[in-house]
């Protein structure tokens, strides 16, 4: 009863990247990205603290990585991480009040000045660079 | 004069309009009714609803008041975007059924009325006038004078009708239920940009805040449904461009 009262959309509305164009897709991806590298540091903390079992712990848990399944998850950080930080650059920019526009008087039909071209392209080319990323890391794993 | 004969292309045609139906204080929770009504190409998603309240259920409950998107009281949730009901035509709208929700992100009183307590409240905590000490126009002197370059840097804001539209699209809305808003926070840059202004000093220091300005993480939602042009994202990006320091 309080939620229907309260009509919030919740985690499923803000984590929707539907219905508002593209600047809705990168703040979506960029909160996944985020969430997805911090859990990769959690990992990787845990990977690097095997040494202390010696070099057979390393080497155990070493060789997890290099499996077909282990070249696949790190290809999706690799793409994480590329689309994280140029996405990043592109929100620094807009955020410092330098990307975001120049205001003036609204005119019909009203396309918001902040989300122009640059920063489409720059949504556009982060999607681009990160998905690189990942093909160029997939061919040097699967390439050894 | 002749009158003038509405159009017989064949144009009208009839859509299905579902509303949304709940009454918290009664404890009614949500179901949808279901209303054929007629459509010309100029009909709008608020001329229908009121043609079903005439035609078929007058008890359907929703606030307007302009219908010219002026006043800002009929926003609504049409096929899951915020928009106004006034300022849709059915005909934008693709030819299957039309879904007419209360806003999200606002508590429903009744159907498709949404209470608007918080919004006023975060509107009222920026101190959305402005701030001078010079107000009194003393014989012999003149009114602030602005060039029109100064005016173009916050007249744009100065068009928010306060219908919340961009409330409802914004995500952290969705989940901070102590955000300020983009409304306000558009607002807040309405009256730092002004050159009459003295008050921005104040202003930054209310939005500062661990559920003010930096809990926008710009989705651009809000700029995305705001059907005049204010582009209240603009304007808090370049808030905290104040704040930075970068402007």
């Amino acid at each position: 009863m309080a939620r229907e009262e309260d009509n919030r959309g919740g985690i499923r509305d803000m984590a929707s990247p539907r219905r508002y164009g593209i600047e809705r897709v990168a703040y979506w991806m960029m909160r996944l990205s985020g969430l997805g590298l911090l859990a990769y540091f959690v990992g990787h903390i845990y990977e690097t603290s095997s040494i202390l079992r010696g070099r057979a712990g390393w080497d155990e848990l070493l060789a997890m990585t290099q499996t077909t399944e282990g070249h696949a998850l790190l290809a999706v950080v690799i793409g994480m991480c590329v689309f994280h930080t140029a996405n990043g650059i592109r929100l620094m920019l807009v955020q410092g009040g330098i990307w975001s526009g120049r205001p003036g008087r609204a005119d019909y039909p009203y396309t918001p000045r902040s989300q122009n071209a640059r920063n489409k392209i720059a949504i556009y080319s982060s999607i681009v660079l990160a998905a690189v990323a990942m093909v160029y890391g997939l061919t040097v794993m699967f390439g050894e | 004069m002749a009158a003038v004969a509405p159009p017989t292309d064949g144009a009208r045609r009839s859509v299905t309009l579902r509303i949304r139906r709940s009454n918290p204080a009664a404890g009614q929770g949500p179901s949808y009714s279901e209303f054929t009504v007629g459509a010309e190409p100029w009909t709008t998603v608020l001329d229908a609803i009121l043609e079903a309240k005439r035609g078929h259920d007058h008890s359907v409950g929703v606030r307007y008041s302009c219908r010219q998107a002026t006043c800002g009281s009929c926003g609504m949730m049409v096929n899951g975007r915020p928009r106004l009901a006034c300022f849709t035509k059915l005909s934008e709208l693709g030819d299957g059924a039309v879904t007419v929700e209360p806003m999200q992100n606002f508590p429903v009183v009744r159907d498709l009325v949404v209470g608007f307590d918080r919004l006023f409240r975060s509107h009222h905590s920026i101190r959305p006038y402005i701030v001078s000490g010079e107000a009194d126009i003393a014989p012999g002197t003149r009114e602030t004078p602005q060039s029109p370059e100064e005016v173009e840097r916050y007249i744009q804001f100065a068009g928010c009708i306060k219908c919340g539209l961009c409330n409802s699209a914004c995500p952290t809305m969705a989940t901070d239920t102590q955000f300020i808003g983009p409304q306000s926070l558009a607002q807040a840059y309405r009256y730092v940009a002004d050159t009459r202004d003295r008050g921005k000093d104040e202003r930054l220091r209310i939005i500062d805040d661990s559920h003010g300005i930096w809990r926008c993480h710009y989705a651009g939602s809000c700029s995305k449904v705001c059907p005049k042009g204010v582009d209240p994202a603009m304007g808090i990006q370049l808030l905290k461009g104040h704040m930075l320091g970068f402007r």
